[in-house]
């Protein structure tokens, strides 16, 4: 049996985490390949349901980044 | 003048010329662009990364490529060049030869099977013979225009007269033999000349064996070895034996810096190309020893030299100062340098790989170009300039930009470019522009109501994604999602025959919404909305999936589960796709008249370039007289500054567009681009003064470092560069016989919390102690230096002060020189200076009767207030931080403010002027339009159901938020609205939503996922 992977979801500011996470790429930065980014244009944009609803979608854990 | 022309030739399609054609095409002047090879794009893309920031050059480029390419004021012409030119600034008429391509663009789809066929082969140009290419060919694969053509001096069939098989293979039938070149007549108003430069050829560099050892190769082949796109897929391998080197040695100044062959300058941009190098192929390389051999580390630029740090630190580059003599190989293919230390110790080491920094060198054919044009070269054989118009030829109204004036890096580049581009408008005629039905020119189809059909397309990225991720699995998942109609898999998003196929793709099969699953949204969204407007869609009717930077890139090792994570971004990004609505963008009306902050001289110079385009200015200075800085410079090698400097305030006093406000201190900055309002404060009468204007330009300048170190202050025999200067100036040399005068350079610059080098201060110290040497030949001159950062065409200066016997001693941050004062009770008491010198591994001391401190360019402590008010960042370092290190070098990424000068980096009188004009000309890309589009995404109010609790007022950074307090709702500001949303989340009664990125749609997204396999099987 697979060893179970959690999914996570990052919420990422286009302008720093996001950025971020591109420069990692660019830098060829190797990380865990279970994390689906969500690009918002700043990290204010987060209200609460997002959690709460990343979390009904089934998502295993949520990373909120700006 | 009534005879201005609306039209311009640009020669030459590299970033420099690529930028003046988009500032000028901007301003609504109709540009041609006559480019010498089969596609636009220069040196750029050869390269794999950019130094200090690495980012990948052709993803930085590319998008700049394809709106040159797009923009309907620009007309390219490829394999093209200048014929003759006669007439007057403001109405020459100038012959183009088109060259023959013998492929007819409207046919060939580019689909490379005409170049598979060929059967020559000969070496590419592109991948420095690294690879072989077809006499039918294109460039490289991005290419733009994308068509292949044919090269007649290779062809068999132009030749010889059989082959024809590309004819017969064509599948689109674009072959056509019968083309002839073509002679093209034009009348323009200006010329702006950006013809580049060529790479040195060491081939006559015997003791360096290159091509004779097939592992000593050029910095430009090594680029094309590290580049993922390039020749060996970015794998690094010597050419004797394919093996990974162990390895690497990098040789400094091959073609520059050296008399024996007439390039006595420095080619500027090769220390950072190296280390830069040296970073990238550690990277690829874990374990991997790279070596550089240098003469002076010239890090110069803005953030270099942390860099240059970074590289010693974190990334153990070795540096060794030596001169290599001699490069010999080993038996198993490897290459012994001998190499000489400075204090004449004969060395030797072996390395797996040699790469020779090669310098910069006019091109070729520059003195043709010249003389069809009429204007002059230098001693050096660049198109001449001078140091206070540095843009302009010896012919009026023909204009010089990028490197061919002089070796310059990218930055640098862009720079000349868009100040070329203020100094050609003199004989341009700028009409103020409507919003023009410019790329809008596809009328808007109407898809509200309609169900969505969404198409995709899955970029390969060469192989960058396609090397990771099973893309046609990909693209092959993505058709059966809801709604999806169409998928494809395509090499090049980007690259303007897929861009293309997109556009086809709307029409034939219908689709209203689109998905690129490609590379980051931050540097391609706007091409590929722009792309799906030109096909009849709203822009934000457009998603992108990143499944490059943020998947193929960072899960390489892993490839099927980065194609897993591909295939959900896909389903996200298709989820969202489903739910986005057209989006309006609102009219900005532009008030067309600027704020420039700061009377130096670069401000001086944007306000008058501003003002001669015709457009008012309101000029602020701080002081009560213009001049800033450039005050206390009064020598620059055979020019006057203070006569230049007398003569711009004067022509700015005099300019009637040009209101000057002195002792002036700004209280607040209120708006947006287009619709500013300033009020400043008089210092001395208190009064206040309401400033509206459309842009805003900061020339705040900067300041000398105020020091005490090396015992300044304590004795009227220890001064500055600045005040030195001033002493030559004034003959008011100390008094008594003067026999030694020590300088001691990189006070204040280079070191910790302060790591950037202030740039001038070597080339000042050259020149005062030239001026010294010419006054008083028999003084003995002492230089304590780092490196000596005399690049470009300076280093003439250094030589000749060497020539003089002018002493240089290098020392180490670690082990500063020591000063004691020799009486310590003398106010005038000379100086014993010991310095460390660890090249020859002695001390040396020196009895000083004058010692001269290069203080740093400090950034001014002031900066953080204006920082704040015009919410502009600022570097570690306090300086202003331009919107990209690269290709937008005088523009904040706030629309409409622009920096020029000692605000934006330490830099020489020349390159402040240069900058000055290059923010003129970004700022009239905004002025000569009388309006420009908002963003689409924006907050939005539900007036039902907001209560008008003013929260969302309170919380928006961008005061776009008021109340209406009589119908008690909130009303936003479309115009000053930057989309954050933080006053969505904020809202209490769900009245806000945020258009492009609402609730429903990242809602959507969430539950896009295939939970499957998280759930388990």
């Amino acid at each position: 049996m697979k060893e179970w992977q959690p999914k996570i979801l990052a919420i990422l500011c286009n302008w720093c985490s996001y950025a971020g996470a591109d420069l990692a790429g660019v830098s060829r930065i190797q990380y865990p390949p279970n994390v689906r980014v969500i690009r918002i244009p700043c990290s204010g944009r987060v209200d609460p349901l997002f959690i709460m609803k990343s979390l009904q979608s089934g998502f295993d854990g949520l990373l909120v980044s700006g | 003048m009534s005879l201005k022309s609306r039209s311009v030739l640009v020669v030459g399609a590299g970033i420099a010329g690529i930028q003046a054609a988009l500032d000028l095409a901007e301003m609504g002047l109709k540009v041609h662009l006559v480019e010498e090879t089969a596609t636009i794009g220069g040196r750029m893309p050869q390269l794999d990364k950019t130094f200090p920031t690495n980012d990948c050059s052709m993803c930085i480029l590319s998008p700049k490529m394809s709106e040159c390419a797009r923009h309907p004021n620009i007309k390219i012409y490829i394999k093209s060049s200048v014929e003759s030119i006669a007439g007057n600034p403001g109405d020459f008429s100038v012959k183009i030869l088109e060259h023959a391509k013998y492929v007819d663009a409207e046919k060939c789809v580019a689909c490379g099977l005409c170049e598979e066929k060929c059967p020559i082969k000969v070496e590419d140009e592109f991948d420095m013979q690294l690879r072989k290419r077809g006499a039918i060919s294109r460039y490289f694969l991005q290419s733009i225009p994308s068509e292949y053509t044919i090269d007649d001096s290779i062809c068999l069939y132009l030749n010889k007269g059989v082959c024809r098989i590309c004819e017969k293979v064509c599948p689109a039938n674009a072959i056509d033999f019968e083309d002839k070149d073509k002679e093209i007549k034009l009348n323009v108003g200006a010329v702006i000349v950006s013809t580049g430069i060529d790479a040195f050829n060491p081939i006559g560099f015997g003791h360096f064996g290159y091509k004779r050892f097939p592992n000593v190769v050029t910095s430009l082949e090594f680029e094309r070895m590290l580049s993922a796109s390039g020749p060996f897929g970015g794998h690094v391998m010597r050419a004797s034996d394919k093996k990974e080197p162990k390895s690497i040695a990098f040789i400094q100044c091959v073609g520059s810096r050296d008399e024996s062959i007439d390039h006595n300058y420095c080619s500027s941009a090769c220390c950072m190309f190296a280390i830069k190098e040296a970073i990238i192929a550690k990277e690829h390389m874990k374990g991997m020893q790279a070596s550089i051999f240098y003469m002076d580390i010239r890090a110069y630029g803005k953030d270099f030299d942390k860099y240059y740090e970074k590289a010693k630190g974190q990334y153990k580059v070795d540096f060794v100062k030596s001169k290599v003599s001699e490069i010999s190989e080993l038996d198993n293919g490897s290459l012994t340098l001998r190499y000489v230390l400075e204090n004449g110790d004969i060395q030797f080491a072996d390395f797996d790989m040699v790469v020779l920094s090669i310098g910069l060198q006019p091109r070729e054919n520059i003195g043709k170009l010249a003389g069809k044009l009429g204007i002059k070269l230098n001693e050096y054989g660049f198109i001449r300039s001078d140091a206070f118009s540095p843009l302009q030829t010896t012919r009026e109204g023909i204009y010089v930009c990028g490197a061919a004036n002089a070796p310059k890096d990218i930055p640098e580049s862009v720079l000349t470019a868009s100040g070329a581009v203020a100094e050609a408008t003199k004989y341009l005629r700028l009409d103020r522009q409507e919003i023009t039905a410019k790329k809008d020119a596809v009328p808007e189809l109407d898809v509200v109501g309609d169900r969505p059909r969404v198409g995709v397309f899955v970029c390969h990225c060469g192989i960058n994604i396609a090397g990771v991720v099973d893309v046609k699995d990909v693209a092959k998942n993505a058709s059966t999602l809801q709604n999806v109609e169409h998928s494809e898999d395509i090499i090049y998003a980007c690259s303007q025959d897929c861009l293309n196929t997109i556009k086809e793709r709307i029409k034939e099969k219908n689709l209203n919404r689109i998905v690129v699953a490609a590379c980051t949204p931050r540097t391609h969204e706007p091409l590929f909305r722009e792309t799906i407007a030109e096909a009849g869609l709203n822009p934000y009717l457009f998603e992108m999936a990143n499944i490059r930077d943020q998947c193929s890139w960072a899960h390489m090792n892993e490839p099927e589960k980065a194609t897993e994570k591909s295939k959900d971004l896909v389903n996200m990004g298709v989820a969202k796709a489903r739910d986005l609505t057209p989006l309006d963008r609102l009219p900005i009306e532009i008030n067309p008249k600027a704020l420039v902050i700061g009377g130096g001289l670069a401000g001086m110079n944007t306000a008058k370039a501003i003002a001669e385009a015709g457009y008012e200015v309101f000029l602020i200075e701080k002081e009560d007289e213009l001049g800033g800085n450039m005050r206390n410079i009064y020598y620059n090698f055979g020019n006057n500054p203070q006569e230049f400097l007398a003569k711009t305030i004067s022509e700015v006093s005099a300019n009637k567009f040009i209101h000057i406000y002195k002792n002036a201190n700004i209280e607040r900055i209120d708006g947006y681009v287009g619709n500013f309002k300033t009020t400043i404060t008089d210092k001395k009468s208190e009064n206040k003064t309401d400033l509206e204007h459309g842009v805003v330009i900061v020339a705040t300048g900067a300041e000398e470092h105020k020091t005490e170190e090396y015992s300044y202050g304590k004795s009227t025999r220890i001064i500055t560069q600045v005040e030195l200067e001033k002493m030559l100036h004034e003959d008011e040399f100390p008094k008594g016989k003067i026999r030694n005068v020590m300088m001691i350079q990189c006070v204040g610059s280079r070191e910790e919390n302060k790591m950037y080098c202030s740039r001038v201060c070597c080339t000042k110290a050259v020149k005062n102690a030239l001026n010294i040497k010419e006054k008083y030949p028999n003084v003995n001159i002492y230089i304590a230096y780092r490196d000596i950062r005399t690049y470009g065409f300076r280093e003439k200066y250094y030589t000749e002060l060497r020539d003089k016997g002018a002493m240089f001693i290098k020392y180490e941050p670690e082990n500063k020189p020591t000063v004691k004062l020799v009486n310590d009770y003398n106010p005038d008491s000379k100086v014993q200076v010991t310095v460390f010198d660890p090249l020859m591994d002695k001390e040396v001391e020196v009895t000083a009767d004058l010692l001269v401190l290069a203080t740093a360019i400090d950034p001014l402590p002031e900066n953080i207030d204006l920082a704040r008010m015009l919410k502009v960042p600022l570097n570690s370092d306090g300086m202003y931080l331009e919107a990209h290190v690269k290709l937008r070098p005088s523009d904040f990424a706030t629309d409409g403010i622009f920096v020029a000068g000692l605000a934006h980096n330490p830099k020489d009188m020349d390159e402040s002027l240069t900058q000055a004009k290059a923010a003129a000309s970004r700022a009239l890309t905004y002025l000569n339009k009388k309006a420009i589009l908002a963003e689409g995404t924006i907050s939005e109010v539900n007036e039902s159901r907001c209560s008008g609790c003013g929260f969302c007022e309170e919380i928006c950074p961008y005061s776009a938020i008021e109340i209406d307090l009589e119908k008690e709702v909130a009303v936003i500001n479309d115009a000053l609205c930057k989309g954050c949303g933080a006053c969505v989340a904020s809202c209490r009664c769900g009245a806000l939503d945020l258009r492009g990125f609402s609730n429903e749609q990242l809602f959507s997204a969430f539950d896009a996922l295939d939970m499957t396999e998280a759930l388990g099987e």
